[in-house]
């Protein structure tokens, strides 16, 4: 057997050349004779991209994660990640002779003695902020369409803990060089984990390796950031994007478009040309943003000092609204007592956020749950036909940008003039009652604008067109939806709230109540879809 | 096409004086040789120096103080239920506050704001003499301490230790409870630099020379006039703001460039 095989290769190869006499069909034939690749090439190559720009935010997260890793890895080559003390002796004059650890005079030999440092240093930063952003909005787009529907809850919850360890590799190398900001931004982790009851203290020794700051922490920190938590990131990227190979892509509703198809461009050779070239477009735009844009001046803050703490230290972005969430705590709710001082100043905002994540991880079982809907979507909603998931997730997002903005109380009190006490009494009420109103609003939105999809389907457009009839009636003349653009209002799954009905044994369970209210809440307000016979019966009557 | 022709050789002939914006440019000739004229006499003004412990200049300032102080601080600066007494706040004092444009205080509000300076230089330094008659107190800063040549590094050090936490590490300024606010320092001369942290000006502590030593102020000095006249070594500073401003930035331009760029690359080409 293998002989035949071995033996019949090199005629096939021979034959190839002949016929093509290509270099590009030498090369993959020998690849292909070596590896069986072509099976899988022709696969993906097959695999269909549908075209939506909001299609592209997922790859916006991986291109800037690729920057990252290029820009990473230089950096390493030049960072020394320890804490002993050196005097700085490079070319930055305020800072000349001044002590400091290694990490920060390594950081800053970086910025200043290394061809091309501060670039990569500022390439490296931009690229996190925007791999961290892009994977927000990239994840509002999953949310607002449906798209983490069955079967694609687990590649939700995948994408959700990459949300996460991004924010924790930001963190982790925002706490590098050492610098006051970072230094300032580990105090605060340092005295969160102390609030903990019973356990805080020790964890927070395990973790700087003694009392803050230590000597341990930029190290462990640093492999945390280069080793453990890439790896990780990686590992869980590959399963996101095979997953999105075997799901098939979602697509928006439109003609000919349904959950056992999906229409637009095959991988190769378009789709794979657009977004190799849309990996230099995100390159080019991080490129220019680290070419004229400072970020993170660490020469400005200086070495870590525990004594002083800069006006207008914030987290990066990302962690903004845990920030935020400790800034609206209101005073008074620390208590002494039972052995030990109880922080609930800082436990409650970790309980809240703590909740807040899980409950947003978790969210495709719950609606899945209260649905009962156990089809497959490939189909995606549009926003306003799921009037209640789009109000939560408004909800939500009110919730999240109030603790974001929360964060950033002292800079809007000095550049708006106003009160640092009257910033933060406006967020705490926009924390709590935003999202209540949010919610209304965004759901009453839904619902008036699917009654406009309706009134479109089933009368069109007003034209504008005034037309005396015979008998001296005058009526506007309404143009008719064409019959593309009515597939897109039209296409989507009415549901209605579910049914009571006892279990086997005769009983209604407890769960099975609540199903049930939860799911009259979720579709006792809601607008059918048009079925035909209203067209029919729309156009019958037509004017 | 002729027609063309004929009016080219017509509009070159309009340049010179005849040309349309020779009159513009004319107003802006005159407006530059008043503006310089009337900036080199008014700095020759500045420049003119009185003696702080003339008679003529006390009285001078007194009268000044009369016109325009008294209200708040009354006839004879011993204070009044809208303002502090300025018995023996010293000369320094009086001339960080006239001298900004703090006084005479706009409003009352959290905390007096920085405007246009309302005396002229010799108007400042009469009432500076005024008040330094009344009792001992802070003096105007010896000039050696104001050069801006010192150490820059230790000055740093001393900056972030003492002054950062209202006015942030870049001197951006920060924000205080109640509307009250650290401001930037960015564009402040040397001279009030050093009398603001010898008098402890608004919400500001004092630095006497215990706290700081007047080398060490000399220093902070030279630090701020580094951080002043060298532009960020990484291209724009986005404010000096640190994260808040960053983040802004990208969210706005950075991520907005790019899901521009998306919309880009999927349109339809029609």
């Amino acid at each position: 057997m293998t002989t035949t095989e071995s033996s019949a290769a090199p005629s096939t190869a021979l034959a190839a050349k002949k016929k093509s006499g290509g270099l590009t069909a030498a090369a993959s034939n020998y690849i292909d004779e070596r590896t069986s690749i072509s099976g899988a090439v022709k696969a993906l190559g097959r695999k269909v991209f549908p075209d939506h720009w909001s299609f592209m935010l997922g790859e916006v997260a991986l291109y800037s994660f690729v920057v990252i890793l290029l820009s990473g890895s230089f950096l390493t080559f030049f960072f020394q990640a320890s804490m002993s003390e050196v005097h700085y002796d490079g070319s930055f004059v305020p800072l000349k002779g001044i002590e400091m650890s290694a990490a920060m005079a390594s950081t800053l030999d970086i910025s200043f003695d290394v061809r091309g440092g501060l670039l990569m240093r500022q390439v490296h930063h931009w690229a996190a902020l925007l791999f961290v952003a892009a994977i927000g909005l990239h994840m509002l787009r999953v949310y607002f369409t449906g798209a983490f529907r069955k079967p694609r809850e687990l590649n939700w919850v995948i994408g959700f803990i990459l949300f996460i360890l991004a924010m924790a590799e930001g963190f982790t190398g925002y706490s590098l060089p050492d610098d006051l900001l970072s230094g300032n931004g580990l105090r605060i982790i340092d005295g969160m984990v102390k609030g903990i009851p019973l356990v805080g203290t020790w964890i927070t020794f395990l973790l700087f390796g003694g009392e803050f700051p230590g000597t341990d922490i930029v190290g462990r920190l640093y492999s945390l950031h280069i080793l453990l938590l890439p790896a990780i990131i990686v590992a869980l990227i590959a399963m996101h994007l095979v997953f999105v190979v075997v799901h098939k892509h979602t697509q928006y509703p439109g003609a000919g478009r349904t959950n056992q198809n999906v229409a637009g461009a095959p991988i190769l050779p378009l789709f794979a040309a657009k977004g190799g070239g849309f990996f230099f477009l995100v390159f080019g735009v991080i490129m220019l943003m680290a070419t004229f844009f400072t970020i993170n001046p660490i020469w400005n803050y200086g070495p870590y000092d525990p004594s002083p703490v800069s006006a207008g230290t914030q987290p990066d972005w990302y962690i903004g609204f845990a920030d935020g969430a400790l800034r609206l705590v209101p005073p008074g709710l620390e208590f002494v007592g039972l052995g030990g001082t109880w922080s609930f100043n800082i436990l409650i905002p970790l309980v809240g956020l703590g909740l807040f994540i899980v409950l947003v991880m978790i969210y495709p079982f719950i609606e899945a749950w209260i649905t009962g809907d156990k089809r497959e979507h490939h189909i995606l909603d549009r926003p306003r036909n799921a009037p209640t998931r789009t109000a939560i997730g408004a909800a939500g997002v009110t919730f999240y940008a109030a603790l974001w903005a929360a964060a950033s109380s002292d800079i809007i009190a000095t550049h708006f003039q106003v009160t640092m006490e009257g910033v933060i009494h406006t967020m705490q009420a926009l924390t709590i009652l935003g999202p209540f109103a949010a919610y209304f609003i965004a759901k009453r939105t839904c619902l008036a604008l699917q009654k406009k999809d309706r009134e479109i389907v089933l009368h069109g457009y007003e034209s504008g067109r005034i037309v005396r009839l015979p008998g001296g009636e005058y009526i506007e003349v309404h143009q008719p939806v064409d019959e593309y653009e009515r597939w897109k209002l039209v296409d989507y799954s009415d549901y209605k709230p579910l049914m009571i009905r006892p279990d086997d044994r005769g009983r209604i369970t407890v769960g099975q109540r609540m199903r049930a209210g939860l799911s009259r809440w979720f579709f006792e307000d809601r607008i059918s879809p048009v079925s035909t016979t209203e067209i029919e019966q729309a156009h019958g009557d037509h004017h | 096409m002729p027609e063309t022709k004929t009016s080219k050789p017509r509009t070159s002939r309009k340049a010179g004086r005849r040309h349309p914006l020779a009159s513009v440019a004319l107003i802006a000739i005159g407006l530059m040789f008043t503006g310089g004229a009337y900036a080199m006499f008014s700095t020759s003004t500045a420049r003119a120096e009185s003696d702080l412990s003339s008679q003529q200049t006390i009285d001078e300032g007194e009268k000044l103080f009369a016109a325009n102080c008294a209200t708040c601080h009354g006839l004879s600066a011993q204070g009044s239920g809208t303002g502090p007494s300025l018995i023996g706040v010293g000369a320094a004092s009086v001339d960080f506050q006239v001298g900004t444009g703090r006084m005479p205080m706009q409003m009352n509000g959290p905390q007096a704001r920085k405007k246009p300076v309302q005396f002229t230089a010799e108007q400042t330094r009469a009432l500076v003499a005024y008040v330094a008659s009344l009792a001992p107190g802070p003096g105007l800063p010896d000039a050696s301490l104001l050069d801006a040549q010192g150490d820059a590094a230790a000055g740093g050090e001393l900056f972030r230790v003492n002054c950062a936490m209202c006015h942030n590490v870049a001197g951006a300024g920060g924000a205080l409870t109640e509307g009250k606010f650290a401001p930037a320092l960015t564009g402040v001369t040397e001279a009030h630099i050093f009398e603001a942290m010898v008098t402890g000006p608004q919400n500001m502590p004092v630095f006497n020379d215990v706290n700081i030593t007047p080398e060490g102020k000399r220093d902070i000095i030279t630090y701020l006039k580094y951080l002043e006249n060298n532009p960020s070594p990484g291209g724009f500073a986005l404010g000096s703001l640190g994260p808040v401003s960053e983040g802004l930035f990208l969210w706005i331009f950075g991520l907005g460039a790019v899901v521009a760029t998306t919309v880009w690359i999927t349109a339809k080409s029609n």
